[in-house]
Protein backbone atom coordinates (compact mmCIF):
# COMPACT_ATOMS: atom_id res chain seq x y z
CA UNK A 1 0.00 0.00 0.00
CA UNK A 2 1.06 3.68 -0.92
CA UNK A 3 -0.92 6.05 0.96
CA UNK A 4 -0.12 10.23 0.47
CA UNK A 5 -0.37 12.31 3.11
CA UNK A 6 -0.68 15.88 2.88
CA UNK A 7 0.89 18.41 5.23
CA UNK A 8 -2.16 20.80 5.22
CA UNK A 9 -1.09 22.17 8.33
CA UNK A 10 2.07 24.17 5.96
CA UNK A 11 1.02 27.35 5.26
CA UNK A 12 2.57 27.01 1.97
CA UNK A 13 3.58 24.58 -0.79
CA UNK A 14 6.97 22.56 -1.12
CA UNK A 15 8.64 24.34 -3.49
CA UNK A 16 7.20 28.20 -3.31
CA UNK A 17 5.03 30.35 -1.17
CA UNK A 18 1.96 29.93 -2.45
CA UNK A 19 -0.56 29.82 -0.19
CA UNK A 20 -1.30 25.84 0.30
CA UNK A 21 -5.53 26.59 1.92
CA UNK A 22 -6.41 25.59 -1.80
CA UNK A 23 -9.79 23.71 -0.70
CA UNK A 24 -12.78 26.60 -1.06
CA UNK A 25 -10.44 28.70 -3.47
CA UNK A 26 -11.16 29.25 -6.72
CA UNK A 27 -9.82 27.37 -9.76
CA UNK A 28 -5.80 28.24 -10.68
CA UNK A 29 -5.82 31.17 -8.22
CA UNK A 30 -2.88 29.67 -5.89
CA UNK A 31 -0.37 29.71 -8.66
CA UNK A 32 2.61 31.42 -9.16
CA UNK A 33 5.60 30.69 -11.77
CA UNK A 34 7.45 27.81 -9.92
CA UNK A 35 4.22 25.64 -9.40
CA UNK A 36 3.15 26.28 -12.78
CA UNK A 37 6.21 24.87 -14.28
CA UNK A 38 7.38 27.97 -16.40
CA UNK A 39 10.78 27.51 -17.73
CA UNK A 40 13.43 29.56 -15.64
CA UNK A 41 11.94 28.96 -12.17
CA UNK A 42 13.73 27.38 -9.17
CA UNK A 43 11.94 25.71 -6.52
CA UNK A 44 13.22 26.20 -3.17
CA UNK A 45 12.08 23.74 -0.01
CA UNK A 46 9.98 25.08 2.49
CA UNK A 47 11.71 24.08 5.85
CA UNK A 48 8.46 23.29 7.58
CA UNK A 49 8.26 20.39 5.43
CA UNK A 50 11.42 19.01 6.13
CA UNK A 51 10.32 18.98 10.04
CA UNK A 52 7.06 17.95 9.60
CA UNK A 53 8.45 14.99 7.56
CA UNK A 54 11.23 14.07 10.38
CA UNK A 55 8.11 14.47 12.46
CA UNK A 56 6.55 11.79 10.72
CA UNK A 57 9.11 9.51 10.62
CA UNK A 58 9.79 9.41 14.27
CA UNK A 59 6.43 8.67 14.99
CA UNK A 60 6.83 5.86 12.74
CA UNK A 61 9.87 4.43 13.93
CA UNK A 62 11.40 4.95 11.10
CA UNK A 63 15.39 5.16 10.24
CA UNK A 64 15.98 8.85 9.05
CA UNK A 65 18.68 9.48 6.03
CA UNK A 66 20.70 12.05 6.99
CA UNK A 67 21.80 12.92 3.43
CA UNK A 68 19.21 13.15 0.97
CA UNK A 69 18.73 14.85 -2.25
CA UNK A 70 15.28 14.94 -5.06
CA UNK A 71 14.78 13.53 -7.59
CA UNK A 72 12.85 13.94 -10.67
CA UNK A 73 10.51 11.61 -12.21
CA UNK A 74 9.81 12.20 -15.27
CA UNK A 75 6.27 11.06 -17.21
CA UNK A 76 4.01 13.07 -18.85
CA UNK A 77 0.37 13.41 -17.86
CA UNK A 78 -1.92 16.64 -17.41
CA UNK A 79 -1.40 17.08 -13.89
CA UNK A 80 2.30 17.36 -13.62
CA UNK A 81 2.87 21.20 -15.19
CA UNK A 82 6.61 20.40 -15.58
CA UNK A 83 6.64 16.76 -17.37
CA UNK A 84 7.53 15.25 -14.14
CA UNK A 85 7.40 15.21 -10.32
CA UNK A 86 10.02 16.49 -7.54
CA UNK A 87 10.19 13.10 -5.61
CA UNK A 88 12.58 10.96 -4.02
CA UNK A 89 14.45 8.01 -5.20
CA UNK A 90 15.86 4.99 -2.63
CA UNK A 91 17.99 3.79 -5.76
CA UNK A 92 20.83 4.54 -8.10
CA UNK A 93 22.63 6.63 -5.15
CA UNK A 94 19.38 8.04 -3.61
CA UNK A 95 17.99 8.17 -0.43
CA UNK A 96 14.03 7.81 0.86
CA UNK A 97 13.30 10.45 3.27
CA UNK A 98 13.58 7.49 5.72
CA UNK A 99 13.39 3.59 5.61
CA UNK A 100 11.90 1.06 7.76
CA UNK A 101 9.11 1.56 10.61
CA UNK A 102 5.90 -0.19 11.38
CA UNK A 103 2.29 0.65 12.68
CA UNK A 104 1.02 -1.84 14.94
CA UNK A 105 -2.69 -3.02 14.54
CA UNK A 106 -4.71 -4.98 16.51
CA UNK A 107 -7.71 -7.34 14.54
CA UNK A 108 -9.90 -9.65 16.77
CA UNK A 109 -7.66 -9.12 19.74
CA UNK A 110 -4.06 -9.92 17.85
CA UNK A 111 -1.29 -7.96 17.33
CA UNK A 112 0.07 -7.03 14.28
CA UNK A 113 3.01 -4.84 12.62
CA UNK A 114 2.79 -3.60 9.40
CA UNK A 115 5.98 -2.95 8.61
CA UNK A 116 6.83 0.01 6.26
CA UNK A 117 9.50 -0.08 3.68
CA UNK A 118 10.12 3.94 3.34
CA UNK A 119 8.98 7.22 3.56
CA UNK A 120 9.24 9.40 0.77
CA UNK A 121 8.73 13.56 0.67
CA UNK A 122 7.38 14.84 -2.72
CA UNK A 123 5.22 16.96 -4.37
CA UNK A 124 1.27 16.73 -5.51
CA UNK A 125 0.26 16.50 -8.74
CA UNK A 126 -3.06 19.01 -10.03
CA UNK A 127 -6.26 18.12 -9.79
CA UNK A 128 -8.15 16.80 -12.46
CA UNK A 129 -11.74 17.76 -13.29
CA UNK A 130 -13.57 15.42 -15.21
CA UNK A 131 -17.38 16.24 -17.28
CA UNK A 132 -19.52 13.14 -16.22
CA UNK A 133 -17.24 9.86 -15.80
CA UNK A 134 -13.15 10.14 -16.45
CA UNK A 135 -14.08 7.38 -19.46
CA UNK A 136 -16.32 9.50 -21.37
CA UNK A 137 -15.05 13.08 -20.92
CA UNK A 138 -14.58 14.70 -23.58
CA UNK A 139 -11.67 16.57 -22.56
CA UNK A 140 -9.84 17.27 -19.05
CA UNK A 141 -9.89 20.49 -17.22
CA UNK A 142 -6.69 21.10 -14.85
CA UNK A 143 -6.51 23.43 -11.36
CA UNK A 144 -3.38 23.11 -10.65
CA UNK A 145 -3.56 25.09 -6.78
CA UNK A 146 -3.08 21.42 -5.24
CA UNK A 147 0.17 21.16 -7.91
CA UNK A 148 3.37 21.69 -5.37
CA UNK A 149 1.21 20.63 -2.19
CA UNK A 150 3.78 19.06 0.35
CA UNK A 151 3.41 15.27 0.24
CA UNK A 152 4.47 11.90 2.75
CA UNK A 153 4.31 9.04 0.89
CA UNK A 154 4.45 5.91 2.79
CA UNK A 155 4.94 2.70 1.64
CA UNK A 156 4.28 -0.51 3.48
CA UNK A 157 6.32 -3.76 2.94
CA UNK A 158 4.04 -6.06 1.22
CA UNK A 159 2.28 -7.84 4.47
CA UNK A 160 -1.29 -6.42 4.20
CA UNK A 161 -3.45 -9.76 3.56
CA UNK A 162 -7.01 -8.58 3.99
CA UNK A 163 -9.23 -5.02 3.53
CA UNK A 164 -10.38 -5.18 7.19
CA UNK A 165 -5.90 -5.29 8.22
CA UNK A 166 -5.38 -2.49 5.80
CA UNK A 167 -8.50 -0.65 7.31
CA UNK A 168 -6.96 -0.88 10.64
CA UNK A 169 -3.65 -0.03 9.49
CA UNK A 170 -4.56 3.47 7.77
CA UNK A 171 -6.87 4.06 11.58
CA UNK A 172 -3.46 3.60 13.34
CA UNK A 173 -1.91 5.91 11.00
CA UNK A 174 -4.45 8.43 11.10
CA UNK A 175 -4.24 8.39 14.87
CA UNK A 176 -0.03 8.56 14.52
CA UNK A 177 -0.35 11.85 11.88
CA UNK A 178 -2.86 13.53 14.55
CA UNK A 179 -0.99 13.43 17.26
CA UNK A 180 2.24 14.64 15.41
CA UNK A 181 0.28 17.72 14.47
CA UNK A 182 1.52 17.74 10.37
CA UNK A 183 -1.87 17.62 8.78
CA UNK A 184 -5.72 17.49 9.15
CA UNK A 185 -6.76 14.16 7.94
CA UNK A 186 -10.52 15.34 7.78
CA UNK A 187 -9.81 17.56 4.67
CA UNK A 188 -10.78 16.61 1.97
CA UNK A 189 -8.47 14.70 -0.18
CA UNK A 190 -5.67 15.50 2.75
CA UNK A 191 -5.62 11.17 2.31
CA UNK A 192 -5.24 9.09 -0.73
CA UNK A 193 -4.31 5.41 -1.11
CA UNK A 194 -2.94 3.00 -3.95
CA UNK A 195 -2.94 -0.06 -3.51
CA UNK A 196 -0.82 -3.30 -4.99
CA UNK A 197 -3.42 -6.19 -4.89
CA UNK A 198 -2.45 -9.57 -5.87
CA UNK A 199 -3.89 -13.00 -5.51
CA UNK A 200 -1.32 -15.41 -4.49
CA UNK A 201 1.32 -16.87 -7.30
CA UNK A 202 -0.66 -14.29 -10.24
CA UNK A 203 1.09 -10.48 -11.63
CA UNK A 204 -0.48 -7.65 -9.70
CA UNK A 205 -2.69 -4.50 -10.15
CA UNK A 206 -2.84 -0.95 -8.89
CA UNK A 207 -5.66 0.76 -7.65
CA UNK A 208 -5.10 4.46 -7.50
CA UNK A 209 -7.34 7.26 -6.43
CA UNK A 210 -8.71 5.89 -3.38
CA UNK A 211 -9.75 9.30 -1.73
CA UNK A 212 -11.05 8.39 1.68
CA UNK A 213 -10.84 6.02 4.79
CA UNK A 214 -14.22 4.55 4.14
CA UNK A 215 -13.43 3.85 0.60
CA UNK A 216 -10.47 1.64 0.80
CA UNK A 217 -12.38 -1.43 2.28
CA UNK A 218 -14.68 -0.95 -0.68
CA UNK A 219 -12.36 -0.46 -3.25
CA UNK A 220 -10.17 -3.65 -2.23
CA UNK A 221 -13.01 -5.69 -1.73
CA UNK A 222 -14.06 -5.24 -4.97
CA UNK A 223 -10.94 -5.50 -7.02
CA UNK A 224 -9.78 -8.85 -5.06
CA UNK A 225 -13.23 -9.96 -6.39
CA UNK A 226 -12.57 -8.90 -9.88
CA UNK A 227 -8.97 -10.46 -9.85
CA UNK A 228 -10.75 -13.77 -8.76
CA UNK A 229 -13.37 -13.64 -10.83
CA UNK A 230 -10.91 -13.14 -14.07
CA UNK A 231 -8.38 -16.07 -12.86
CA UNK A 232 -11.57 -18.33 -12.26
CA UNK A 233 -12.77 -17.57 -16.58
CA UNK A 234 -9.22 -18.62 -17.30
CA UNK A 235 -7.68 -15.33 -17.49
CA UNK A 236 -4.15 -14.07 -16.80
CA UNK A 237 -4.39 -10.53 -14.43
CA UNK A 238 -2.60 -7.96 -16.53
CA UNK A 239 -0.41 -5.35 -14.33
CA UNK A 240 -1.66 -2.05 -15.11
CA UNK A 241 -2.54 0.30 -13.28
CA UNK A 242 -6.62 0.64 -12.49
CA UNK A 243 -8.81 4.23 -11.41
CA UNK A 244 -11.63 3.67 -8.62
CA UNK A 245 -14.27 5.54 -9.83
CA UNK A 246 -16.16 5.33 -6.41
CA UNK A 247 -17.85 2.23 -7.41
CA UNK A 248 -15.41 -0.31 -9.67
CA UNK A 249 -11.83 -0.10 -10.85
CA UNK A 250 -11.50 0.88 -14.84
CA UNK A 251 -8.34 -0.34 -16.08
CA UNK A 252 -6.10 3.54 -16.31
CA UNK A 253 -3.02 2.76 -18.21
CA UNK A 254 -0.62 0.38 -18.36
CA UNK A 255 1.75 0.19 -15.60
CA UNK A 256 4.73 2.03 -16.75
CA UNK A 257 8.08 0.29 -15.69
CA UNK A 258 10.03 2.03 -13.41
CA UNK A 259 12.95 2.23 -15.59
CA UNK A 260 10.18 4.45 -18.37
CA UNK A 261 10.28 7.20 -14.78
CA UNK A 262 13.98 8.21 -16.10
CA UNK A 263 14.59 8.85 -12.17
CA UNK A 264 17.69 11.40 -12.29
CA UNK A 265 18.93 13.97 -9.31
CA UNK A 266 17.06 17.02 -9.01
CA UNK A 267 19.55 20.22 -10.00
CA UNK A 268 17.89 22.77 -9.60
CA UNK A 269 17.84 21.32 -5.45
CA UNK A 270 20.99 21.11 -3.35
CA UNK A 271 21.64 18.09 -0.87
CA UNK A 272 19.99 17.47 2.69
CA UNK A 273 21.87 17.21 5.15
CA UNK A 274 19.29 16.44 8.92
CA UNK A 275 21.77 15.90 11.64
CA UNK A 276 21.35 13.86 14.70
CA UNK A 277 21.11 17.19 16.67
CA UNK A 278 18.25 18.53 14.40
CA UNK A 279 16.86 15.16 14.85
CA UNK A 280 17.24 14.93 18.79
CA UNK A 281 15.53 18.67 18.89
CA UNK A 282 12.17 17.26 16.80
CA UNK A 283 12.06 13.92 18.98
CA UNK A 284 12.08 16.22 22.03
CA UNK A 285 9.40 18.61 20.59
CA UNK A 286 7.35 15.37 20.00
CA UNK A 287 3.99 14.73 21.97
CA UNK A 288 3.71 11.39 23.29
CA UNK A 289 2.34 9.21 20.37
CA UNK A 290 -0.95 7.11 20.92
CA UNK A 291 0.82 3.75 21.49
CA UNK A 292 2.96 5.71 24.39
CA UNK A 293 -0.53 6.98 25.55
CA UNK A 294 -2.34 3.49 26.05
CA UNK A 295 0.26 2.07 28.78
CA UNK A 296 0.37 5.40 30.22
CA UNK A 297 -3.34 5.63 31.02
CA UNK A 298 -3.85 2.45 31.75
CA UNK A 299 -1.21 2.88 34.77
CA UNK A 300 -1.76 6.59 35.57
CA UNK A 301 -5.86 6.23 35.38
CA UNK A 302 -6.15 2.38 36.56
CA UNK A 303 -8.31 1.93 32.90
CA UNK A 304 -8.25 -1.51 31.17
CA UNK A 305 -6.75 -1.37 27.93
CA UNK A 306 -9.44 -1.56 25.98
CA UNK A 307 -10.90 1.73 27.96
CA UNK A 308 -7.40 3.12 27.10
CA UNK A 309 -7.30 2.13 23.31
CA UNK A 310 -10.77 3.73 22.89
CA UNK A 311 -10.24 6.45 24.73
CA UNK A 312 -6.43 7.56 22.58
CA UNK A 313 -8.42 6.56 19.04
CA UNK A 314 -9.25 10.59 18.74
CA UNK A 315 -6.91 12.55 20.38
CA UNK A 316 -8.92 15.39 21.41
CA UNK A 317 -11.02 12.81 23.04
CA UNK A 318 -8.02 11.81 25.12
CA UNK A 319 -6.73 15.19 25.78
CA UNK A 320 -10.51 16.25 26.72
CA UNK A 321 -10.67 12.97 29.26
CA UNK A 322 -7.11 13.98 31.04
CA UNK A 323 -8.09 17.57 31.70
CA UNK A 324 -11.61 16.65 33.19
CA UNK A 325 -10.23 14.06 35.58
CA UNK A 326 -7.77 16.24 36.44
CA UNK A 327 -9.87 19.13 36.88
CA UNK A 328 -11.06 17.62 40.65
CA UNK A 329 -8.29 16.23 43.34
CA UNK A 330 -11.16 14.13 45.14
CA UNK A 331 -11.19 12.01 41.69
CA UNK A 332 -10.05 8.46 42.31
CA UNK A 333 -9.72 4.98 40.37
CA UNK A 334 -14.14 4.46 40.31
CA UNK A 335 -14.31 8.37 39.19
CA UNK A 336 -11.67 8.00 36.36
CA UNK A 337 -13.92 4.70 35.02
CA UNK A 338 -17.21 6.48 35.52
CA UNK A 339 -15.53 9.74 33.87
CA UNK A 340 -14.17 7.32 30.62
CA UNK A 341 -17.99 5.56 30.38
CA UNK A 342 -19.90 8.46 30.55
CA UNK A 343 -17.18 10.50 27.98
CA UNK A 344 -17.45 7.04 25.53
CA UNK A 345 -20.97 6.04 25.64
CA UNK A 346 -23.12 9.62 25.99
CA UNK A 347 -20.54 11.86 24.63
CA UNK A 348 -19.34 10.36 22.46
CA UNK A 349 -22.69 8.79 20.98
CA UNK A 350 -24.22 12.26 21.32
CA UNK A 351 -21.24 13.64 18.98
CA UNK A 352 -21.73 10.41 16.53
CA UNK A 353 -25.74 10.98 16.41
CA UNK A 354 -24.73 14.55 15.74
CA UNK A 355 -22.16 14.21 13.43
CA UNK A 356 -19.83 16.60 15.43
CA UNK A 357 -16.55 16.71 16.71
CA UNK A 358 -15.49 17.44 20.78
CA UNK A 359 -13.92 20.50 20.10
CA UNK A 360 -16.59 22.39 18.10
CA UNK A 361 -19.24 21.54 20.93
CA UNK A 362 -19.15 23.82 24.01
CA UNK A 363 -19.04 20.68 26.22
CA UNK A 364 -16.43 21.78 28.82
CA UNK A 365 -14.21 18.73 30.78
CA UNK A 366 -15.45 20.00 34.21
CA UNK A 367 -19.19 19.37 33.24
CA UNK A 368 -18.65 15.71 32.92
CA UNK A 369 -16.95 16.15 36.80
CA UNK A 370 -20.03 17.75 37.86
CA UNK A 371 -21.89 15.42 36.28
CA UNK A 372 -20.32 12.09 38.10
CA UNK A 373 -20.56 15.01 41.83
CA UNK A 374 -24.18 15.63 41.35
CA UNK A 375 -24.76 11.91 40.96
CA UNK A 376 -22.99 11.17 43.82
CA UNK A 377 -24.40 13.77 45.99
CA UNK A 378 -27.86 12.51 45.01
CA UNK A 379 -29.04 15.55 43.80
CA UNK A 380 -30.03 13.40 40.05
CA UNK A 381 -30.11 9.86 39.04
CA UNK A 382 -28.00 8.62 36.47
CA UNK A 383 -31.69 8.75 34.28
CA UNK A 384 -32.16 12.23 34.47
CA UNK A 385 -28.33 12.63 34.15
CA UNK A 386 -29.05 10.67 30.90
CA UNK A 387 -31.23 13.24 29.73
CA UNK A 388 -29.78 15.98 30.32
CA UNK A 389 -26.61 15.20 28.35
CA UNK A 390 -28.15 17.60 25.13
CA UNK A 391 -28.04 20.54 27.04
CA UNK A 392 -24.62 19.27 28.72
CA UNK A 393 -23.20 19.76 25.07
CA UNK A 394 -24.43 23.05 24.62
CA UNK A 395 -22.99 24.48 26.93
CA UNK A 396 -24.08 24.18 30.32
CA UNK A 397 -23.37 22.42 33.13
CA UNK A 398 -25.94 19.86 35.09
CA UNK A 399 -25.61 22.41 38.59
CA UNK A 400 -27.07 25.51 35.71
CA UNK A 401 -29.54 23.13 34.31
CA UNK A 402 -30.50 22.28 37.92
CA UNK A 403 -30.54 25.88 38.90
CA UNK A 404 -32.31 27.14 35.23
CA UNK A 405 -35.23 24.55 36.81
CA UNK A 406 -35.72 26.27 40.01
CA UNK A 407 -35.76 29.39 38.55
CA UNK A 408 -38.84 28.98 36.18
CA UNK A 409 -40.51 27.11 39.34
CA UNK A 410 -43.51 28.82 39.53
CA UNK A 411 -44.23 29.24 43.31
CA UNK A 412 -46.51 32.27 43.81
CA UNK A 413 -49.57 31.17 45.24
CA UNK A 414 -51.81 33.38 43.60
CA UNK A 415 -50.83 32.40 40.27
CA UNK A 416 -51.18 28.63 41.06
CA UNK A 417 -54.67 28.50 42.92
CA UNK A 418 -55.79 30.09 39.42
CA UNK A 419 -54.26 27.43 37.20
CA UNK A 420 -55.56 24.92 40.09
CA UNK A 421 -58.62 26.44 39.24
CA UNK A 422 -58.75 26.13 35.72
CA UNK A 423 -57.96 22.39 36.13
CA UNK A 424 -60.90 21.70 38.87
CA UNK A 425 -63.09 23.80 36.37
CA UNK A 426 -61.94 21.96 33.17
CA UNK A 427 -61.86 18.44 34.86
CA UNK A 428 -65.05 17.49 36.07
CA UNK A 429 -64.98 13.54 35.29
CA UNK A 430 -61.58 13.38 37.56
CA UNK A 431 -63.52 15.32 40.81
CA UNK A 432 -66.44 13.40 40.44
CA UNK A 433 -63.80 10.42 40.30
CA UNK A 434 -61.90 12.06 43.71
CA UNK A 435 -63.95 10.85 46.24
CA UNK A 436 -63.40 7.30 45.58
CA UNK A 437 -60.18 7.45 43.62
CA UNK A 438 -56.62 8.43 45.36
CA UNK A 439 -55.55 8.50 42.36
CA UNK A 440 -57.44 11.09 41.10
CA UNK A 441 -56.01 13.51 42.60
CA UNK A 442 -52.73 13.14 41.20
CA UNK A 443 -54.50 13.08 37.94
CA UNK A 444 -55.18 17.12 38.66
CA UNK A 445 -51.55 17.31 39.73
CA UNK A 446 -50.79 16.41 36.28
CA UNK A 447 -53.24 18.93 34.76
CA UNK A 448 -51.67 21.84 36.66
CA UNK A 449 -48.25 20.37 35.48
CA UNK A 450 -49.18 19.88 32.10
CA UNK A 451 -50.50 23.75 31.99
CA UNK A 452 -47.50 25.03 33.81
CA UNK A 453 -44.92 23.14 31.47
CA UNK A 454 -43.74 21.08 34.50
CA UNK A 455 -43.13 24.59 36.43
CA UNK A 456 -45.49 24.72 38.91
CA UNK A 457 -43.97 23.54 42.53
CA UNK A 458 -45.42 20.59 43.19
CA UNK A 459 -45.85 20.83 47.11
CA UNK A 460 -47.13 24.07 46.68
CA UNK A 461 -49.50 22.49 44.41
CA UNK A 462 -50.72 20.09 46.27
CA UNK A 463 -51.50 21.96 49.39
CA UNK A 464 -53.62 25.05 47.70
CA UNK A 465 -55.63 22.22 45.33
CA UNK A 466 -56.14 20.12 48.64
CA UNK A 467 -57.33 23.28 50.40
CA UNK A 468 -59.90 24.10 47.31
CA UNK A 469 -60.87 20.20 47.41
CA UNK A 470 -61.86 20.47 50.55
CA UNK B 1 33.34 3.69 -32.46
CA UNK B 2 30.22 1.95 -33.65
CA UNK B 3 27.96 3.99 -36.53
CA UNK B 4 25.27 1.67 -36.35
CA UNK B 5 21.71 2.76 -35.39
CA UNK B 6 21.55 1.96 -31.95
CA UNK B 7 17.64 3.06 -31.96
CA UNK B 8 14.75 0.17 -33.28
CA UNK B 9 11.36 0.97 -34.53
CA UNK B 10 10.39 -0.49 -32.02
CA UNK B 11 12.25 1.46 -29.41
CA UNK B 12 11.15 4.67 -31.52
CA UNK B 13 7.31 3.22 -30.63
CA UNK B 14 7.25 2.83 -26.52
CA UNK B 15 9.66 6.21 -25.82
CA UNK B 16 6.94 8.07 -28.10
CA UNK B 17 3.76 6.65 -26.44
CA UNK B 18 5.44 7.28 -23.13
CA UNK B 19 6.03 11.04 -24.29
CA UNK B 20 2.19 10.96 -25.68
CA UNK B 21 3.44 11.44 -29.19
CA UNK B 22 1.83 10.66 -31.89
CA UNK B 23 4.53 10.65 -35.22
CA UNK B 24 4.24 10.08 -38.81
CA UNK B 25 6.05 7.78 -41.00
CA UNK B 26 8.49 10.45 -42.22
CA UNK B 27 9.12 11.61 -38.82
CA UNK B 28 9.27 8.23 -37.45
CA UNK B 29 12.84 7.58 -40.06
CA UNK B 30 13.91 11.11 -39.38
CA UNK B 31 14.08 10.45 -35.42
CA UNK B 32 15.50 6.85 -35.43
CA UNK B 33 18.27 8.59 -37.38
CA UNK B 34 18.88 11.59 -35.25
CA UNK B 35 18.56 9.60 -32.00
CA UNK B 36 20.37 6.99 -32.78
CA UNK B 37 23.50 9.74 -33.40
CA UNK B 38 22.52 11.22 -30.32
CA UNK B 39 23.26 7.86 -28.61
CA UNK B 40 26.73 7.51 -30.34
CA UNK B 41 27.54 10.92 -29.58
CA UNK B 42 26.85 10.02 -25.40
CA UNK B 43 28.38 6.41 -26.07
CA UNK B 44 31.45 8.91 -25.97
CA UNK B 45 31.50 8.37 -22.59
CA UNK B 46 31.91 4.97 -22.18
CA UNK B 47 35.66 5.66 -23.25
CA UNK B 48 36.30 7.09 -20.16
CA UNK B 49 37.57 4.71 -17.27
CA UNK B 50 35.08 5.96 -13.78
CA UNK B 51 36.20 3.22 -12.23
CA UNK B 52 37.29 5.00 -9.27
CA UNK B 53 35.41 7.94 -9.53
CA UNK B 54 32.78 9.26 -7.40
CA UNK B 55 29.37 9.50 -8.88
CA UNK B 56 28.73 14.10 -8.65
CA UNK B 57 25.18 13.95 -7.74
CA UNK B 58 25.23 17.49 -8.17
CA UNK B 59 27.48 20.11 -9.99
CA UNK B 60 27.83 22.42 -6.73
CA UNK B 61 30.25 21.34 -4.43
CA UNK B 62 29.50 22.56 -0.91
CA UNK B 63 26.30 23.89 -1.13
CA UNK B 64 23.65 22.16 0.94
CA UNK B 65 20.40 22.77 2.98
CA UNK B 66 18.93 25.61 1.10
CA UNK B 67 15.16 26.19 2.61
CA UNK B 68 12.78 29.14 2.89
CA UNK B 69 10.34 29.66 5.52
CA UNK B 70 6.79 28.97 5.79
CA UNK B 71 5.39 31.73 4.85
CA UNK B 72 2.70 32.45 2.24
CA UNK B 73 3.46 34.87 -0.80
CA UNK B 74 0.90 36.46 -3.07
CA UNK B 75 0.39 34.29 -5.94
CA UNK B 76 -0.60 35.07 -9.66
CA UNK B 77 -4.17 36.44 -10.51
CA UNK B 78 -5.82 33.58 -12.45
CA UNK B 79 -6.12 35.87 -15.76
CA UNK B 80 -2.20 35.83 -15.30
CA UNK B 81 -1.37 32.20 -14.81
CA UNK B 82 -3.26 31.44 -17.42
CA UNK B 83 -2.38 34.44 -20.19
CA UNK B 84 0.13 31.89 -21.77
CA UNK B 85 -2.80 29.20 -22.22
CA UNK B 86 -3.95 28.01 -25.63
CA UNK B 87 -6.88 26.17 -24.15
CA UNK B 88 -8.89 27.15 -21.43
CA UNK B 89 -12.80 27.04 -20.09
CA UNK B 90 -14.10 28.38 -16.94
CA UNK B 91 -10.54 29.40 -15.00
CA UNK B 92 -9.09 26.09 -15.98
CA UNK B 93 -6.68 24.58 -17.96
CA UNK B 94 -8.07 22.37 -20.66
CA UNK B 95 -6.18 19.13 -21.24
CA UNK B 96 -6.80 16.37 -23.87
CA UNK B 97 -9.16 13.56 -22.60
CA UNK B 98 -7.04 10.80 -20.75
CA UNK B 99 -8.63 7.64 -21.50
CA UNK B 100 -8.22 7.14 -25.15
CA UNK B 101 -10.90 4.75 -27.01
Amino acid sequence: MEVHIQLTKLRTKLFCSCNSDYRDAEPNTHLCPICIGLPGTLPVINNKAIEFATKIALGLNCQINEVMYFFRKNYFYPDLPKGFQISQYNKAGGKAFADGGKVTIRLNSNKKDILLDRIHLEEDPARLVHKGSIRTSPYTLVDYNRSGIALIEIVTEPVLSSPAEAREFLNQLKLIVQYTGISDLSLEGSLRVDANISIKGHPRAEVKNINSFKEVESALIYEIMRQKNEIKKGKEIIQETRHWDGRVTIPLRTKEFEKDYRYFPEQDLVPIIITKKNIDEIRESLPEMPYERVSRLQHQYMLSEFDAENLILDKDIADFYENGVNSDPTFGPNEFKLYCNWLMNDIVGWLNENNSKIIDTKLKPHYIVDLILNIKKGTITTKMAKTMINDMMKGKTISKILEDKDKKRISNEFILEKYCKEAIEENPNIIKDFEKNPKAFEALIGRVMAKTKGQADPKITRKILRNLLH
Amino acid sequence: MPEKEEISEDTLEYISKLALLDLKEEEKSKLVKQLSEILIYFNKLNDLDTENIKPMTHPIEGLQNVFRKDIPKKSLSNEEALKNAEHKKNGFFKAPKILKG
